[in-house]
């Protein structure tokens, strides 16, 4: 049987509230690190949070590292799922799955370090942002990010102006919360499933 | 850009809110994730939930409730309120929860801070810190403000963030239930000092003190409970003016 939507289950960090969102969403989903299971799903979600060096460690202990660029089916990475799909990761000098070509950085100290809470998202392009108002707030936690590159799709400033969304064909990555960004960020996934 | 967030606090004991909370239009104003949605649904930017129980299953309790609030609302929420080890908190994040708070325990150990920060990562540990003024000084408190210690605020500061802390929850003892203001002072060298973001809390009582804890105090977000509880303020009412004064929150 195939699945409809999975979340990729590799323990780094908590993906109930992922699982909740798309509930709301009235869709079911399926939290697993099968293989077989994930390359069957029409739709995967690459979630993350805590450190990069020891995310990319444990989906390298389930073989998840040589999977993931390989999908065909749409792809979100969220957070640190967003940055592990760029080229490489300042945070613990972590080599990334290279899907995004863009080197992710630290903050500079001039700003506070983590940004925590909500920010404007502009310059949306890509229909995962279909029906979303240009300066939406989405809800961000992170210190480290992607700077605009040519698969920006969407762009914050803190500091400077970095990505806060990515796509390269069928891999979507966003830096911000959906799942915690109120009804625009239930947009997004909804839009998300709906591609 | 950034905005700066609002943050209603609600008391919780037994799964139960606590504080008196004068609603309308709630069918159950000791639910605490009736609140939370009706909270959410007003535009509060996150919510802190501090469990005040005391009891043997208190952990079980909270970690029920956690499971419900996460199902139930889309924004980020805190939980806080005896948390002490490793355990407590791996349960609650697996559970939905976005941050926690502690408090005492980091006082007590401090390694615990450091252990939280890089098992789960510095964004989702928030180090509470209650203080108040003795002879001039800031010292951080404990038990609600009831119990003493040596320790500077500022110092203590420094160091929790030093350990990975990813925020600060500051609530000030001398003006915590005084309604008279926010301890923008304090807050504002504390803003400076660090730099991680600061939540303060204790003596929210009109809009404009909201006002003046990030015009004046420089802080990152506001926690406030009784003027939230009893419709003394508004949150639509308090962002629309924030924004109007030119401070950038999300409406």
């Amino acid at each position: 049987m195939k699945e409809e939507i999975v979340i990729i289950d590799y323990g780094a960090g908590n993906v109930k509230s992922l699982e909740f969102a798309f509930n709301r969403l009235g869709k079911e989903v399926m939290v697993t690190n099968n293989s077989t299971i994930i390359k069957n799903a029409e739709k995967v979600i690459f979630p993350g949070v805590g450190r990069a060096g020891s995310a990319m460690e444990k989906l390298k202990e389930a073989s998840l590292h040589t999977l993931i660029p390989n999908l065909t089916q749409p792809v979100l990475g969220i957070c640190l799922g967003m940055q592990l799909l760029c080229s490489k990761t300042e945070e613990d000098d972590v080599k990334g799955l290279g899907i995004f070509n863009v080197e992710v950085k630290r903050f500079t100290p001039e700003v506070k370090v983590p940004q925590m809470g909500w920010n404007t998202v502009s310059n949306v392009k890509s229909p995962l942002f279909k029906g979303i108002l240009e300066n939406s707030y989405m809800y961000l936690v992170h210190s480290y990010y992607a700077p605009v590159c040519k698969q920006t799709i969407a762009s914050s400033e803190y500091g400077d102006v970095y990505s806060t969304a990515l796509q390269n064909e069928n891999f979507y990555g966003v830096q911000f919360h959906p799942e915690k960004s109120g009804k625009v960020g239930a947009q997004l996934l909804k839009n998300f499933i709906e591609l | 850009m950034l905005t700066k967030r609002i943050i209603p606090c609600l008391d919780v004991k037994n799964g139960r809110t606590v504080k008196g909370v004068n609603f309308v239009n709630l069918r159950d104003a000791g639910d605490p994730v009736e609140l939370a949605k009706r909270y959410s649904e007003e535009g509060a930017d996150e919510l802190v939930f501090l469990d005040i129980s005391a009891t043997e299953e208190r952990r079980k309790t909270l970690a029920d409730l956690v499971l419900k609030v996460a199902e139930a609302i889309d924004i980020p929420f805190t939980v806080g309120g005896g948390i002490s080890s490793v355990e407590d908190v791996s349960i609650l994040l697996q559970n939905g929860a976005d941050k926690v708070a502690i408090n005492s325990a980091a006082v007590k150990n401090p390694d615990l801070i450091t252990e939280l920060s890089t098992g789960f990562g510095s964004q989702c540990i928030v180090v509470a810190i209650d203080a108040k003024q003795v002879e001039g000084d800031w010292k951080v408190h404990l038990v609600g403000g009831k119990v003493p210690t040596e320790l500077d605020l500022f110092h203590w500061a420094k160091e929790v963030e030093r350990r990975g802390a990813g925020e600060i929850l500051f609530t000030s003892m001398d003006h915590d239930g005084t309604k008279n203001g926010f301890a923008n002072k304090a807050l504002s060298i504390l803003s400076e000092l660090v730099n991680i973001p600061i939540i303060a809390s204790g003596g929210a009582g009109t809009i404009s003190h909201f006002t003046n804890i990030f015009v004046e105090g420089k802080a990152d977000a506001a926690l406030a409970a009784s003027v939230f509880h009893f419709s003394k303020i508004k949150i639509s009412t308090l962002k629309q003016t924030l924004s109007e004064q030119g401070i950038p929150v999300r409406i």
